[in-house]
């Protein structure tokens, strides 16, 4: 992968609240995180861990509710939190875009597939024949059959699968510089999420573009992305190159979640099987490590105490108080 | 994904309003039941007005209100306050009984629908469908041109108008009961008909049904004051907003007192059921917010 | 496409088929002669005479259904009893100017109507969204009738801005005569498809594909317009098409109180007048048109959303 000093995105120190009626709902509390330039990142975590908030702060598409309290979110310099809509609505769908978990709902049901791809070319002063062609040879790359007569088709025409084609189509079409692909391949089955990545590593490797890519899948990460990210209740609690992080996680979260399913986190389920408990309340948060109250390894310091982050040989960061401490004895 | 919503179920549950504190601190619920209490209490309060609302006056035809007369008085004199007042009794005895009736009605066609064969089941939808397809007014009159107009003829076009919705909506709930495990278990240990009815059915079904009936009940005032007022409702002498509205209109030119008085109390309620029904769905069951 | 135009109009048929039957039978259902009660105390004894020959009142009741049946579809709905002309030609000779204000109300009706739903779906929980939401639940409260007179009260009487009763003559004169009694009618359904609309229109904000529009930059504009109001809009079709067979109901009030001519006022002066093969042949004609409508909007639905369209075709 080529890589420059540069970062495409990063977040720092990123807090983020709801407010809800019962009082202020911590989401995200101190996320940094960097995705350099042609990277894949991976970002995985359980229902509530707070990686959908982070991709909708990325994005700017939070909910009413939602508030930045502090960080900075910086893509290729610029700070998105301090942009303001219409400066964001320049960046989406230009240098930054997206593909969205459902491939079923995500396209405009009433519109054809031409009229919704000429519609996102928006910027381009160009003939809509012009920006019809551009959308015919983008659905070939992501190899739609028979392009020509089936681009003025309805997505309910399509499957699953084809959709998913579809939507990547779009999001790469102005060959961004960063793609946000929120869980693309959860709602496929095994063979068509296998083609599907080995389609979104080839065009990312020709296009040149960053993926942040939010999944449970540790499968998918493995196999396709350079570094990972674990959140957990909101914070970021451990992140680096996949070989390294695979093969000696650090923090005990990441160790249970490696060991409990080391190809998959069952997203219905927010307890893990090996781990008591659940996930600790956002409201009222428990005053040391947020992953304490669950932890096999959890002592005083850990209860009273919130961690910083550290770094260890394989991990770059790892929100936790030991950070050297051997593994977890886990067993099955 | 990390909805933020699941954490909140825990906090969700904090001491919860009594029903009427909160329907109260909602304006429009709060203004439904000021304009519905009005409208009741002039009901009940009927016998108090000072005049008799038949006693024929001629002398004082066509009055502006007064001090005696706070409405004015009509064109063969009688006093419109105690009109009025009288006619808020049938008014609202008759929106409510046949709202009551077309309840029950419908609750026996949905039960049957439901729970019986299924071509008792289609046939009843047909009838259902082809009584909505007359359009009300037209319905109303063809049933009148048989039965001649009378209170009762009223009632028969509001159990026939608004009947078949709550059977509809019965008897979707039954479908669904219906194939539930816990009724199929019931009906395995010999669970009686009337059992599952009164059990399963009927708690379920009520509150949203009543919810619904509440924001009808204007609709009904409406039927019954505009067919008293076409002539084909409540028959004089007995005073009804309908026929006051109608008296007035003939002698629009002369008094413009008489349809204030009639079409005034119509205004209100309709306002009053119609603000309280909306809070109440609002307070009780959002689900039906999207009706 | 064609199986569910088939079907479709099946069902409408076969609705307006059992509307007849129960015509029919509550027509035997009054004590008495079926036959003087169908046609009322004013019909002579000839008329009387040539109807239980023409139905065979004779025959078995089945039998007489399908006369009565035969009858209807060849057009036959009986004669005006007081002067012996056909009904459905004095019908449809009122029918224009009752469609006349249908339209009128209509024209009132829908682009306020979409105007208010979308503006409040954009501010929601905003002062206009609540505002305007209060207003619309309060128009469609009040029957059409008692604003019917009001509105003739105050614009017609008092200020003298329009011309009280009848028809009127010529465009500007008909044109003039029909302001208010489309406003009395068209005003509830301001309410109507306003709430409609934005109810449909909240729902379909909340759909993925329009977080993806608005992940890919397209300007609120163009998405409230071309992603939004393009679906929202199906529902209220199926409402509008229910509100102008249920205008016939306010027509008839408006027709009354506006004195204006149409069927509306036919029906009233015919059961005034105790000519009953006039209100028959009415409700048959108007419930007719209710359910044609009612047609009409199903299938241009069909036709408008590629969804229902293509699950249909195949």
């Amino acid at each position: 992968m080529m890589k420059s000093a540069e970062p495409v995105l990063s977040v720092e120190g990123l807090s983020l609240s709801y407010d809800t009626p019962h009082g202020e709902l911590l989401a995200l509390r101190d996320v940094s995180l960097t995705i350099g330039r042609g990277e894949i990142v991976g970002l995985v975590g359980e229902s509530g861990s707070g990686k959908s908030s982070l991709m909708q702060a990325i994005l700017q598409l939070m909910p009413g509710a939602a508030r930045v309290t502090s960080g900075r979110i910086l893509f290729e310099g610029q700070d998105l939190v301090a942009l303001g809509p219409d400066g964001m609505a320049e960046l989406l769908g230009d240098r930054i875009s997206v593909v969205f978990q459902d491939p079923m709902t995500a396209l405009n049901p009433v519109l054809t597939i031409a009229r919704q791809m000429i519609d996102i070319q928006h910027r381009r002063k160009e003939s809509r024949a012009a920006k019809r062609q551009r959308a015919i040879e983008m659905l070939r790359r992501v190899r739609i059959p028979d392009v020509e007569s089936k681009i003025d088709r309805y997505p309910h025409e399509f499957s699953g699968g084809m959709r998913q084609r579809i939507a990547i189509a779009m999001a790469l079409m102005a060959e961004p510089a960063l793609l946000v692909a929120d869980e693309p391949t959860t709602a496929l089955d095994a063979t068509l999420e296998i083609a599907t990545i080995n389609l979104l590593r080839e065009l990312q490797q020709e296009i040149g573009c960053a993926i942040l890519f939010i999944t449970h899948h540790l499968g998918v990460v493995a196999e396709l992305c350079d570094r990972i990210d674990i959140m957990y209740a909101g914070e970021l609690v451990e992140s680096g190159p996949v070989g390294p992080v695979f093969a000696d996680p650090r923090h005990p979260y990441t160790q249970l979640l490696f060991a409990c399913d080391p190809a998959q986190i069952v997203e219905t389920t927010r307890h893990l099987p090996a781990i008591g408990g659940g996930l600790p309340d956002l409201i009222d948060l428990p005053e040391g490590c947020v992953f304490a109250p669950r932890c096999p390894r959890a002592d005083d310091v850990c209860r009273m105490q919130r961690p910083a982050d550290h770094s260890a040989a394989s991990s770059d960061l790892v929100r936790c108080h030991y950070p050297q401490a051997p593994r977890l004895e886990i067993l099955p | 994904m990390s909805s933020p919503a699941e954490p909140l179920a825990k906090t969700r549950r904090k001491a919860p309003k009594s029903a009427l504190a909160r329907l109260v601190s909602d304006p429009l619920g709060l203004a439904g039941l000021v304009l519905i209490v009005l409208t009741v209490s002039a009901a009940l309060l009927a016998d108090f007005a000072l005049w008799d609302p038949a006693k024929l006056n001629p002398v004082n035809r066509f009055m502006a209100p007064t001090g005696l007369h706070w409405l004015g008085t009509d064109n063969l004199g009688r006093d419109l306050f105690s009109r009025v007042v009288h006619g808020a009794r049938i008014a609202l005895a008759i929106s409510i009984g046949a709202t009551a009736l077309s309840l029950i009605v419908g609750l026996v066609l949905g039960i049957l629908a439901g729970f019986g064969p299924r071509w008792l089941d289609s046939v009843l939808l047909l009838v259902m469908d082809a009584m909505n397809s007359i359009p009300t007014v037209m319905l109303a009159l063809l049933l009148i041109t048989y039965t001649g107009p009378s209170l009762w003829a009223v009632v028969l076009v509001v159990v026939l108008v608004n009947g078949p919705g709550y059977a509809r909506i019965t008897r979707t709930h039954v479908l669904a009961l219906r194939s539930a495990d816990f009724i199929e278990a019931e009906r395995a240990i010999g669970a009686r008909f009337p059992r599952i009815v009164f059990f399963h059915v009927l708690p379920n079904i009520l509150g949203p049904l009543l919810i619904l009936a509440a924001m009808d009940i204007p609709i009904v005032i409406g039927i019954e004051a505009g067919l008293s007022f076409l002539g084909m409702g409540v028959r004089p002498p007995t005073p009804s907003w309908g026929t006051i509205l109608f008296d007035g209109f003939s002698y629009i030119r002369d008094s413009v007192w008489m349809v204030v008085a009639g079409g005034l109390p119509i205004v209100v309620t309709a306002l009053g059921f119609t603000f309280l029904g909306e809070a109440l769905r609002d307070t009780f069951d959002p689900k039906l917010a999207k009706r | 496409m064609l199986a569910y135009v088939a079907k479709r109009v099946t069902l409408a048929i076969i609705v307006i088929f059992t509307v007849i039957a129960a015509m029919f039978v509550m027509m035997h259902a009054v004590p008495g002669d079926p036959v003087r009660s169908a046609l009322g105390p004013r019909a002579s004894e000839a008329m009387i005479e040539a109807y239980r020959i023409k139905l065979g009142f004779d025959l078995p009741i089945w039998e007489q259904l399908l006369r009565y049946y035969g009858a209807i579809l060849r057009g036959d709905l009986g004669q005006d009893v007081i002067s012996g002309t056909p009904v459905l030609r004095v019908i449809l000779s009122q029918l224009p100017d009752t469609l006349m204000l249908i339209a009128g109300a209509m024209s009132v009706a829908v682009i306020p109507g979409i105007y208010l739903g979308v503006v409040a779906a954009s501010r929601r929980g905003g002062a206009f969204d609540r505002v305007s939401s209060v207003l619309a639940v309060s128009v469609m409260a009040v029957p059409s009738f008692v604003i019917a007179i009001y509105l003739l009260l105050i614009f017609s009487i008092s200020l003298g801005w329009f011309p009280a009763i009848g028809a009127g003559e010529g465009v500007a004169g008909k044109l003039q005569r029909l302001v208010l009694p489309s406003i009395a009618l068209g005003l509830a359904w301001i309410g109507y498809l306003s709430r409609i609309l934005r109810a449909s229109m909240l729902e379909v904000m909340a759909e993925n594909h329009v977080r993806t529009a608005r992940a890919f930059g397209i300007s609120r504009r163009k998405i409230m317009h071309d992603y939004v109001l393009r679906i929202a809009i199906l529902p209220t079709i199926t409402v509008l098409g229910m509100g102008i067979g249920q205008m016939i109901s306010g027509a008839v009030f408006a027709e009354i109180v506006f004195g204006r001519p149409g069927v509306g006022k036919l029906v009233y002066d015919a059961i005034a007048n105790r000519n009953y093969p006039i209100v028959t042949g009415t409700v048959l004609v108007t419930t007719t048109f209710f359910v044609l409508i009612g047609l009409i909007a199903d299938l241009l639905i069909a036709f408008l959303d590629p969804r229902v369209r293509n699950v249909i075709t195949r």
